[in-house]
């Protein structure tokens, strides 16, 4: 049975709106609704799966960030996580956290807790760097299949169905390996609460990017954040004459 | 960031949307349509005008022909019920956009004694929102502006005819948010449910429109206009004329213009989903949420298991929980999440520990909240799709809340039904108790009605708690109101409307 290590990243709920901070440095967080990244707890959910089937012996969920980030590890050891590890990175350290840092860590982690088997959103829906999964196959030279959309694992290897342009890619992988979660691996469960009172009660291990020899220096500066451009608004035309002629006056038709 | 954007749509996309559920399935008519109303019921019709061309060249002359629309097709979504349970047979829609033109309309109808029908979102439960026989539809939905929100005081104003849901979403740029919520959100329009004086989800924390309503601006049957569009919190200036269009279902006057007392948005809301074993414990649970949660306490519902599985088979929608008898949602709004987290958890948790609840799920996350508010808005359009409805909803003492589901199955228990079950507003002690079947059949409903008004009047409660009289209820008003306040009402009835143009059939026996 596999030890499986996932990753799980506090970001703004995916509901609310965003807005841009006036001096263009970020987006504003203070005061607004976070929860896990999406497609991180698909990832959680894929191992809780495992387990359940008897695949995966334990499963520790990582989060890198302030001390809220343990907000997301509860909800994963609600889910059927079995232990957490908060690495803990806050302030303007936090800020410019960028995935080859967090991808060190993991890769860390995975090392001194002997895992077989990493399983990580495919990209955070605040950054959208989508390469985390892909500097931590890097670093510790595994096997990697991004955007899963199915997950079988056999005794030594891991079965991947991809989603790629226009279908379907299968692959299979030699463990130790890390696998991308993407949308349709699977629907989240809810936890329930006897579960999220047991979650309570296990642990998690607090650490710091030092404890773990990583140096968190920024490679990329972030130079402007800012809104998509808005659409411009539309016209109503009173028939369809007029629309073509207006499509013909802008060159359209 | 754009991500975000894109998921959103992706996660909307896997979830099946419930707004344009409701929008869709509101204009999709299909081979079900219900009987014509004057061939299933015993009504006659008044003695109104029948439209002639030449009314509907004066309606044409001031709106537009775009404006007042007598294609069948068209008319066809105006002249049946959400639930499908009346039709009329008006073939002429009219549409004003402005106060004066709901005005000039009234004035020419009484003058010519035509009756109207006025319409909102066409989302009311009672047959009240559509014509019985050939009324002319006044419809709101062009009437949709929001005219002012005041961030400080939190006072709305705006027309008549703006969607519920639109308002909401203005108000959120403010900081703040209607005063009322229920499932029919995405369609329905304030005109509509101040006129039903629509209850909803939040009642128990936010009061109803009589509380939140501060002024309105009403046409009466003969085109005068009565400005009643107070903003002020405080106004003991004569007798409190705007609670009469309250509730009064288009029967007394349009209205046109609403000022709207509006709660800030709360920064937190969590909500929890449970599962009981038996009615005794969703009262025990209920005491418990007002003593523990008290003021964070924003809502407080129940759904039995046959109701759920209307979202569950015939809406395919997910629960999480496995099956119990009985499921509560449980939501606090609050200002620190911190603080109504640790309270609601601690609730739950005390709980769960001395059994009263078996399971359960709580979420602050916005769109699993979504989710499983879905399970609870969308059982009326849940329940369309067993057949025919026959919807009741009644307050009764919050001991007896669930005692009609019972009685009802025992007394149904050889008839040929498809489900019968109850859910609703338990905080406010208001059950929404439904009998479905394939099909309509006088049978059936010659077993269920007088029955469940006599049951209701026997304990004393109210055979209309928030959906109101319409066309169907009329000659049971009786059970909940004396002959002495019922002749009032007549009276105020000619006073305002003397040749009973507004709303005829409805409200009144
Ligand atoms: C899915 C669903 C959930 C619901 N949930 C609730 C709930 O939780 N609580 C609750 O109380 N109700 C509920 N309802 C019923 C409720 O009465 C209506 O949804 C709403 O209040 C009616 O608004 P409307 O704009 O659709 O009005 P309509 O249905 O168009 O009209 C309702 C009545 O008001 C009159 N009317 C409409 N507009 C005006 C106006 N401007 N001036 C004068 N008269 C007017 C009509 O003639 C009619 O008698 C629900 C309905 C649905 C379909």
């Amino acid at each position: 049975m596999a030890r499986v290590l996932v990753g799980v990243k506090r970001v703004i709920d995916y509901a609310v709106k965003i807005r841009v901070k006036p001096d263009k440095t970020g987006v504003v967080t203070d005061g607004v609704k976070h929860s896990m990244n999406p497609f991180d707890e698909i990832a959680v959910e894929e191992a809780v799966r495992l387990k359940e089937k008897k695949l995966a012996s334990e499963i520790i969920a990582i989060t890198c960030g302030p001390a809220q980030s343990q907000e997301a590890l509860r909800t994963a050891l609600a889910m059927g996580v079995d232990k957490g590890i908060h690495v803990e990175v806050s302030g303007p350290e936090y800020e410019t956290l960028q995935p080859i840092h967090v991808s060190k860590i993991l890769a860390k982690i995975a090392q001194n807790e002997k895992i077989d088997l990493i399983i990580l959103g495919k990209q955070a829906i605040d950054d959208d760097s989508n390469q985390t999964a892909q500097m931590t196959s890097g670093f510790l030279d595994w096997s990697l299949a991004t955007f899963a959309s199915k997950i079988e694992k056999g005794e030594k290897d891991v079965t991947v169905t991809r989603d790629i342009d226009g279908g379907h890619e299968v692959v299979t992988l030699k463990l130790p390996a890390i696998v991308s979660a993407d949308l349709r691996l699977n629907e989240p469960r809810y936890a329930t609460l006897p579960n999220i009172m047991k979650a309570k009660k296990k642990p998690i291990q607090k650490l710091s990017p030092k404890d773990l020899g990583v140096d968190t220096t920024p490679r990329i500066k972030i130079i402007s954040v800012e809104d998509p451009p808005t659409r411009q608004a539309g016209q109503i035309v009173p028939d369809v004459d007029t629309l073509i002629a207006k499509l013909k006056e802008k060159g359209h038709c | 960031m754009l991500t975000q954007m894109i998921i959103r749509k992706l996660f909307n996309l896997r979830n099946a949307n419930k707004r344009n559920n409701l929008k869709l399935s509101q204009r999709c008519f299909s081979s079900h349509l219900p009987e014509l109303t004057k061939n299933r019921y015993s009504v006659k019709r008044g003695n109104y005008a029948v439209l002639t061309e030449d009314h509907k060249q004066f309606f044409i002359d001031l709106l537009g022909s775009t404006r007042v629309i007598t294609n069948p097709d068209e008319c066809l979504s105006y002249n049946v019920d959400w639930i499908k349970n009346v039709r009329g047979y008006s073939t002429c829609i009219l549409k004003p956009k402005t106060t004066e033109e709901v005005s000039n309309i009234l004035a020419f109808c009484n003058d010519n004694r035509i009756a109207v029908c006025p319409q909102g979102g066409n989302t009311g439960l009672v047959g009240g929102s559509v014509p019985v026989f050939d009324e002319v539809v006044l419809s709101t939905s062009l009437m949709n502006k929001i005219y002012s929100i005041n961030d400080t005081s939190g006072v709305l104003v705006c027309q008549s005819g703006c969607i519920l849901e639109n308002i909401d979403n203005a108000l959120e740029e403010h900081g703040l948010m209607a005063p009322l919520d229920l499932g029919a959100k995405g369609s329905c329009h304030i005109g509509g449910n101040v006129s039903t004086n629509a209850g909803g989800l939040r009642l128990l924390r936010y009061g109803n429109l009589h509380g939140s309503v501060l002024g309105l601006e009403v046409v009466k049957a003969d085109g005068e206009v009565i400005d009643l569009l107070s903003t002020l919190k405080k106004d003991n200036t004569g007798f409190h004329l705007k609670h009469l269009f309250i509730g009064s279902e288009g029967t007394l006057g349009i209205v046109t213009k609403v000022a709207l007392q509006c709660p800030p948005k709360p920064r937190a809301v969590n909500l929890a989903f449970l599962g009981l074993q038996s009615f005794e414990h969703i009262l025990r649970t209920l005491k418990r949420a007002k003593q523990e949660l008290a003021e964070i306490l924003s809502s407080c519902e129940m759904i039995d298991a046959s109701t759920l599985d209307v979202c569950t088979d015939n809406l395919k929608l997910k629960s999480p929980l496995s099956q119990y008898p009985f499921y509560m949602l449980i939501e606090t709004h609050g200002s620190n999440n911190e603080h109504d987290q640790e309270k609601l958890n601690k609730f739950l948790e005390d709980a769960i520990a001395e059994e009263y609840i078996l399971d359960g799920t709580t979420t602050n996350e916005i769109n699993k909240m979504k989710h499983i508010w879905d399970l609870r808005e969308r059982i009326t359009e849940g329940y369309t799709k067993d057949g025919y409805v026959f919807k009741y909803d009644v307050s009764l003492p919050i001991e007896k809340f669930y005692s009609i589901v019972p009685a009802m199955r025992e007394k149904l228990a050889n008839e040929d039904t498809v489900r019968i079950s109850g859910y609703g507003h338990l905080g406010d002690g208001n059950i929404h108790f439904q009998v479905s079947a394939r099909e309509f059949s006088q049978q059936l409903l010659k077993k269920i009605e007088p029955y469940v008004y006599e049951y209701t009047s026997d304990l004393r409660g109210s055979i209309s708690a928030e959906h109101g009289i319409g066309f169907r209820k009329p000659k049971y008003i009786h059970y909940s109101k004396s002959s002495g306040s019922i002749k009032i009402m007549k009276q105020l009835k000619t006073m305002f409307d003397p040749y009973g143009i507004l709303n005829p059939y409805k409200v009144l026996p």
